[in-house]
């Protein structure tokens, strides 16, 4: 069939150019903009060069947030990951108990995040909150507004109860692919439980295990409103991550040329470490064919 | 390996069976003898896999018992009945390579290194994938993964027998041919119990001794081949063994002679008491006449190569003619049945013959 030409089509796009537009690369492009220039205000700007990301690169207070940052997604993805898949193999296959466990598994995942850090901060609270009366009263020494070993565990815990369901949902979703006959299979074949998992399991949870990797590393790189609410990024700086640094500077400081600098290289730095993640995970699955 | 026996054996997959139809199998009695190649044959939901599955320790009876060799199994769990299977759709260990799929099986009953690696390699011949040893089986196509499941399975040497759950239904119709010769040498040879459950007759009837007929649950059949086809026990057989299946007609039997509804006697082979039922006719034993016999009405006729194929009707009822080469057909065709090819049907089941005693009773 003989296709009209009419360049006049182009003009159904423009909807969508003017959306993406004004949602992502017009606020993007101004954040670069910030990041080459300097003003003192008026809105007169300077050209700056790459004096912010300098500033920012050699920032020891930059490096201190994104060391605390990569120690914090390290953390939860190695509980969480090894934890998820633990609770996948340990729910019931199918029945009443199966949707019970799905739909208390996600649960945590339906709370706003504000609120899983509200809930938290008042459950650790020393004075009002049960986790930190019960924890005070076995006399444990607990108090995560000023120590910061206790700042952390909070931090974390919580994390792990907010999403910890995710990888196990996930994980759960790839078992449940698996067909009946390949567990047949090794049973005739005598495999013990660990090769079952070793052999089976894993291989067939691979795919969705990647993407659990990939979505609670991301997320937990940009975590902002969950520590905020519950510690503020202290006692001192011992839980200031990447995000909540960032807006530190840009809100509470009003530092827009560094802060834009250092938003820049936050952004590289996410789709760089997934990008390595991905490549890895896929390239693993190429060597094996 | 074993004689397998079936004692009562019947199942239902609900907590309560209360009808015949809640079972998925019903009851039997079946003896498989020790390294009998046999065919499990019957259309899909017939219960073959549920069969297959009892035996194998996938599955524990509702009733019954299970016994190999006089050891009774029933609640014995799969590995301890030393039994290996095939199944439909392949099954290998993605993440390891073809060498260590075929070894999986003996190393977790902690053989001998060097007995594997020999045993792994004469298998490996077997099923044609020598240079594949070393690959690793996930991007491995379809036929080679089902080579590799058919290799797993048959690696261990002292099994008690060997199932076959439609084993071949993803591999191309060349490599079938050659899978099951290899097989059946492979019987030849070592002399295993094979159960090979298919739904496809030319491979039931190629490949076994004896062939299982399953029709709802039940063992309708089990025979040679020969058997099967020349004396079906069942309609079902009749129906489902031959290429058209069997022609039926409603019929009125006493002594040698049958009537049909419309008043015409049709001459049988043999004596039989009186009774109400069916006859049972092979298209291939359908003759052509000039004179007598039934008037035919002819549909359509397919030219099959070595015979031609009439499809038509006898009054009112659908008839199947296999006609040899070169034979003419007339305008106005007759057929007639021969008589001793006339197998006698009431409620489904075959009716034998009198005997002369029960004939002079």
């Amino acid at each position: 069939m003989e296709k009209t030409q009419n360049n006049r089509a182009w003009l159904l796009v423009i909807p969508v150019l003017v959306l993406v537009a004004f949602s992502a690369v017009i606020p993007l492009m101004t954040v670069v903009n910030y990041a080459f220039n300097d003003t003192f205000g008026n809105n007169d700007f300077f050209w700056a060069g790459l004096e912010w990301f300098d500033e920012m690169i050699h920032s020891e207070r930059l490096h201190g947030a994104l060391g605390r940052q990569a120690m914090f997604s390290a953390i939860i993805l190695a509980i969480e990951v090894p934890l998820g898949i633990f609770v996948a193999l340990n729910m019931p296959k199918k029945g009443f108990w199966a949707s019970f466990c799905l739909v208390l598994m996600a649960l945590p995942l339906l709370i706003p995040f504000n609120v899983v850090g509200t809930i938290w901060q008042i459950f650790g609270r020393v004075d009002i909150g049960l986790l930190g009366r019960t924890l005070a009263g076995l006399g444990v020494d607990y108090n995560y507004t000023n120590d910061p070993i206790d700042a952390w565990a909070t931090v974390i815990v919580m994390d792990v109860w907010h999403w910890t369901s995710l990888v196990a949902l996930l994980c759960y979703a790839g078992l449940q692919s698996i067909p009946q006959a390949y567990y047949q299979a090794a049973k005739i074949d005598q495999a013990s439980r660990w090769a079952v998992f070793r052999y089976i399991e894993l291989p067939k949870m691979q795919g969705v295990l990647l993407i659990a990797v990939l979505l609670r590393f991301m997320d937990s790189f940009m975590i902002y409103t969950e520590p905020f609410v519950v510690t503020g990024g202290g006692p001192g700086n011992s839980t200031t991550f990447l995000s909540i640094d960032l807006v530190k500077m840009a809100v509470g400081q009003f530092d827009l040329g560094p802060a834009a600098a250092f938003s820049l290289m936050y952004f590289l730095v996410i789709l760089l470490v997934s990008w390595v993640f991905y490549t890895v995970m896929t390239n693993m699955d190429k060597e094996a064919k | 390996m074993a004689e397998i026996t079936l004692k009562n054996l019947a199942h239902s997959y609900l907590a309560n069976p209360t009808s015949d139809a809640d079972y998925a199998l019903k009851e039997m009695d079946h003896i498989w003898q020790d390294g009998g190649a046999y065919a499990l044959l019957g259309s899909s939901g017939c219960g073959k896999t549920t069969l297959l599955n009892i035996i194998s320790g996938l599955i524990r009876p509702s009733h019954g018992r299970v016994l190999f060799g006089g050891r009774d199994v029933t609640d014995a769990a799969t590995a301890e009945r030393n039994i290996a299977q095939v199944f439909q759709f392949p099954v290998v260990y993605d993440t390891m390579t073809v060498r260590d799929n075929l070894a999986f099986p003996l190393r977790n009953r902690g053989m001998d290194a060097g007995y594997i690696k020999a045993r792994v390699d004469q298998i490996a011949q077997m099923i044609g994938m020598e240079a594949m040893l070393s690959k690793k089986a996930r991007g491995l196509g379809a036929d080679a993964k089902q080579k590799i499941s058919l290799g797993r399975g048959m690696v261990r040497e002292d099994v008690n027998a060997i199932l076959f759950d439609e084993p071949l239904t993803v591999i191309d119709p060349h490599m079938k041919w050659e899978l099951r010769t290899q097989l059946k040498q492979l019987h030849r040879e070592f002399g295993h119990t094979m159960i090979y459950v298919t739904h496809d007759q030319t491979e039931a009837l190629t490949f076994a001794d004896k062939v299982v007929i399953m029709y709802d649950g039940r063992v309708v059949q089990m025979g040679t081949p020969e058997e099967l086809y020349e004396a079906p026990a069942h309609t079902f057989v009749g129906y489902f063994i031959g290429s058209p299946g069997m022609n039926f007609f409603d019929a009125e039997v006493s002594g040698n002679r049958a009537t049909l509804p419309d008043g015409t006697m049709i001459a049988l082979g043999a004596d039989y008491a009186p009774i109400s039922g069916q006859i049972g006719i092979r298209p291939e034993y359908v003759g052509l006449t000039d004179e007598g016999g039934l008037p035919l009405t002819i549909h359509r006729i397919e030219d099959v190569g070595r015979h031609r194929l009439i499809r038509g009707e006898v009054l009112g009822k659908p008839l199947n003619v296999v006609v040899p080469e070169g034979q003419a057909v007339a305008a106005l065709p007759r057929v007639a049945f021969a008589p001793d090819k006339i197998n006698i049907y009431a409620n489904e089941w075959r009716v034998a013959p009198r005997g002369p005693a029960e004939r002079a009773a």
